[in-house]
């Protein structure tokens, strides 16, 4: 079992959990993620790994909550424990490039943030573009603006930040004369589309971080395989980053809906059991 | 006098109409005096032609013989002196091509029952006698042993008797490997791999689930923790597809995923958070016990069937078994057919399965003949589900994170006739070596790489 050591909500649909799991904090680099089940007869889903410590032990996740396994995992409090949780998974993410920017949509800034500090670290400079729907989803600032040379915030409703996509703002700093080597975008497919969009239209190498449906996270099962460029790609040890010139976004987007029936069902069961309204 | 019958005693099994909606075990085992009355077409024969066809050559005559005589105690002890997981091997075994193929019974009628038998035996002994195993004594020696499918089980098991210290690493949250993921609850109840496991503890056997080898920690990290060998059992669990036009539609499984859905994660019990299509009309491309496997849950599922395969039904290299089960309930057999590529519909699931008729040519390497595409012989088959069994490969995280580690063209670990691997003091066996192949040779393998790991650990210490 894998205690949870701390429990803190970002916002009203974020949350963050400190884990006790040395097997995975050992090892784990910006990028990778882990896969738990909260208890026995729970489904296995996929999370980043935010932050990790090799020292404690422990591992840090930040989760969205969107359907019945976020529900059940966000019920479990400080000192109880979860039922598995097994990582490092993936490919850690490259490092490289002296002049990066990187791209958080949503809670896609919890896979974000990871990676823009990888860099802060090895010396890049970092411009950071954030983007939420509005003033009360935005997490992470205070962690992204230690980390970031530049830092942007755009909000959909302008209500924080500058209103806008995250779209707007970068292609308004290439136009600016911004050069950077690599942009690395990270949050709902279809943003990742956009972005790759832009960064095509000006030749900038792009990674994108898929988030596919997995099971096993090990390579067992293809169920999260993705098509990149002429290749079928196994995002969980292939990826989860990829060139984001080469993926097939929209089939990717169209096989993440495959049991969005059944999701909607259970997120409605689980909500009638805890007679909580569905967000 | 023995008993001449023709045929074996039959088994008894659910008749299909009810097992289709069930996922509980189909063969319903013999009962004390059918095992006894099929004892007794045993003739043992003094050159024992059918323990040359186990690979783990367990002694069949004299067990039978114990049957024969009631000593179910003493059967399962002769049993034990070579397999270690009689219950599992009596059921999923291919006797039919290894012990069965060989007993003289089988030369003008049908063999002895052997499988059945073993399990009869097997199951017994659960049932009755499974006291608690006694821990041995510790001789000090750690060894690690990567994968807790048969061959890991087993390696681990008979080094901890021997007095290893044994650590199992697993990479998903259970052991069993494709014991618990792959073969089916009607076919294998996961009770008695669970069973199995539990003696392995009590032997001392500490079983780590969640940990991914490669990736939570590299074997060359294991061993200067202290682990003095190493035994490889990571099977051959990456998928194969066939790169055609809408293999990644929605409605597209390889049979490892639709499989675990429905084993490891149980996502045929109403209720499971783990989701599952369910779909009308399945087309499940293979034709070895994956497919049969994959067809029958889909058929549990509620589904029409069609297994599509591009030989014939001789070629058919599923469990014989299997394949009359699978017939008998209800599943279509599309033999001489190959598919060419999937069509979705608007929203990008599956809706037909676009495949070509084939005949057979001339004998391949394998001394199978060989299929070949008869032209426009192009047909639609409606689905809104597909199932890829066409054969899986070793996962190449191991030999990715591992320096030193030679693997042949197909991604197989090689090693020598010790089952040592290109480095030394690791040692590997099962489909990580063979590549995709059966239970009990998995099983084997791991009995011989724990020899070989005591000898290769007792000459080290010695010198
Ligand atoms: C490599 C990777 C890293 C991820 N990291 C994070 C993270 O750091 N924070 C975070 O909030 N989310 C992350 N996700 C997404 C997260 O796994 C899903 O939100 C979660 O599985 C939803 O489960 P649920 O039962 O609560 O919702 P469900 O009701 O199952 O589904 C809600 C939504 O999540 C998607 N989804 C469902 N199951 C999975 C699955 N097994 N894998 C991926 N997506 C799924 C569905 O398409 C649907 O849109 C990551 C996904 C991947 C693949
Ligand atoms: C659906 C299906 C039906 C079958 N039916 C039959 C049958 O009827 N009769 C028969 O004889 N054979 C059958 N087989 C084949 C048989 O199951 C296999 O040959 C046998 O299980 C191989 O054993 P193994 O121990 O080598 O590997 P596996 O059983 O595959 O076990 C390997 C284990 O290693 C783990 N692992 C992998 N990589 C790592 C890692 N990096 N770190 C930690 N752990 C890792 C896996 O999770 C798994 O648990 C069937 C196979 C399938 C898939
Ligand atoms: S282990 Fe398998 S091959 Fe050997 S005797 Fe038993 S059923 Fe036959
Ligand atoms: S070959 Fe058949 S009849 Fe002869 S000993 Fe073996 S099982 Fe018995
Ligand atoms: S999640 Fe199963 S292969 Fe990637």
């Amino acid at each position: 079992m894998y205690t949870i050591l701390k429990k803190e909500i970002l916002n009203p649909t974020v949350t963050k959990m400190v884990i006790q799991a040395p097997n995975v904090a050992k090892r784990a680099k910006a990028g990778q993620f882990i896969i738990l089940r909260v208890d026995e007869q729970g489904e296995r889903i996929p999370l980043t790994i935010a932050d990790a410590d090799p020292e404690t032990g422990e591992v840090s996740i930040i989760y969205q909550i969107v359907g019945k396994t976020t529900m059940a995992l966000n019920q479990k409090q400080e000192g109880e424990a979860l039922q598995d949780f097994v990582g490092p998974l993936g490919q850690p993410s490259e490092i490289e490039g002296e002049r990066v920017c990187v791209i958080g949509g949503g809670v896609g800034c919890a896979i974000a943030y990871p990676t823009a500090k990888a860099f802060h670290h090895a010396g890049s400079e970092v411009s950071t573009i954030v983007g939420f729907r509005n003033q009360d989803l935005v997490i992470l600032e205070d962690e992204f603006k230690e980390v970031s040379d530049h830092y942007y915030l755009m909000s959909d409703d302008g209500s924080v930040g500058e209103k806008g996509l995250v779209t707007n703002k970068l292609e308004e700093l290439i136009q600016n004369g911004v050069q950077f080597d690599k942009v690395i975008a990270i949050g709902p497919v279809i943003m990742m589309k956009f972005v790759c969009e832009v960064t095509k239209k000006y030749n900038i190498p792009t990674v994108v971080s898929m988030n596919p449906i997995m099971i096993d996270g090990t390579g067992m099962c293809g169920g999260c395989r993705l098509k990149v460029g002429d290749e079928i790609k196994f995002a969980c040890v292939d990826g989860p980053d990829f060139d984001g010139h080469l993926v097939d976004f929209d089939e990717a987007m169209s096989r993440n809906r495959a049991y969005a029936s059944f999701e909607k069902h259970e997120r409605d069961e689980f909500c009638n059991l805890l007679n909580q309204e569905v967000h | 006098m023995p008993n001449m019958s023709p045929k074996k005693v039959e088994m008894p099994v659910q008749e299909p109409e009810v097992r289709i909606q069930n996922f509980e075990e189909v063969a319903i085992g013999y009962t004390p005096e059918m095992a006894k009355e099929e004892a007794e077409r045993c003739l043992h024969c003094a050159h024992k032609p059918c323990v040359q066809g186990c690979p783990v050559n367990v002694n069949i005559p004299d067990f039978i013989q114990q049957v024969k005589e009631g000593d179910l105690e003493e059967a399962y002890r002769i049993i034990s002196l070579t397999s270690s997981l009689p219950a599992v091997c009596g059921r999923v075994c291919p006797q039919e091509s290894q012990c069965e193929k060989y007993c003289v019974r089988g030369i003008k009628t049908e063999a002895v029952a052997i499988g059945r038998l073993e399990r009869f035996v097997a199951d017994t002994h659960r049932k009755e006698n499974d006291a608690p195993l006694e821990r041995p004594i510790s001789n000090g020696h750690k060894v690690a042993v990567v994968g807790a499918g048969p061959a890991g089980l087993t390696a681990a098991g008979d080094l901890a008797k021997m007095g290893y210290e044994v650590t199992v690493f697993e990479a998903l949250h259970v052991a069993g490997g494709v014991l618990m993921y792959g073969i089916p609850e009607f076919r294998l109840p996961k009770e008695i791999v669970q069973a199995e496991i539990k003696h392995l503890e009590e032997l001392g056997v500490d079983i780590v689930t969640n940990f991914v080898v490669g990736r939570s920690d590299t074997i060359d990290s294991l061993i200067d923790d202290g682990f003095e060998a190493i035994f490889i059992g990571s099977g051959a669990g990456l998928p194969n597809f066939m790169n055609m036009p809408g293999e990644n539609l929605k409605g597209v499984y390889s049979a490892n995923e639709f499989l675990t859905r429905i084993n490891l994660m149980k996502a045929y019990v109403p209720g499971s958070p783990t989701p599952i299509q369910n779909p009308k009309r399945t087309v499940v491309i293979g034709g070895g016990n994956v497919a049969m496997d994959a067809a029958r849950c889909a058929r549990r599922l509620g589904s029409e069937v069609h297994i599509v395969y591009r030989r014939s039904l001789e070629e058919l290299p599923a469990r014989k078994e299997e394949v009359e089960h699978a017939m008998e309930e209800g599943i279509i057999f599309d033999l001489l057919c190959n598919p060419v590529q999937v069509i979705g519909d608007e929203e990008g699931w599956v809706k037909q399965v676009e495949c070509v008729r084939m005949e057979l040519g001339e004998p391949d390497a394998s001394g199978r003949r060989r299929p070949i595409e008869i032209a426009n012989s192009n047909f639609l088959i409606d689905a809104d589900c597909m199932i890829m069994a066409i054969g899986t490969s070793p996962n190449p995280l191991i030999r990715h994170t591992t320096q030193g580690l030679e693997v042949n063209r197909r991604g197989c670990l090689i090693v020598d006739d010790q089952e040592m691997t290109s480095r030394e003091g690791i040692y590997a066996g099962g489909d990580a070596v063979t590549g995709a192949a059966t239970v009990i040779s998995a099983m084997g393998a791991g009995k011989k790489g724990a020899q070989s790991i005591d000898a290769y650990i007792k000459a080290r210490s010695n010198s």
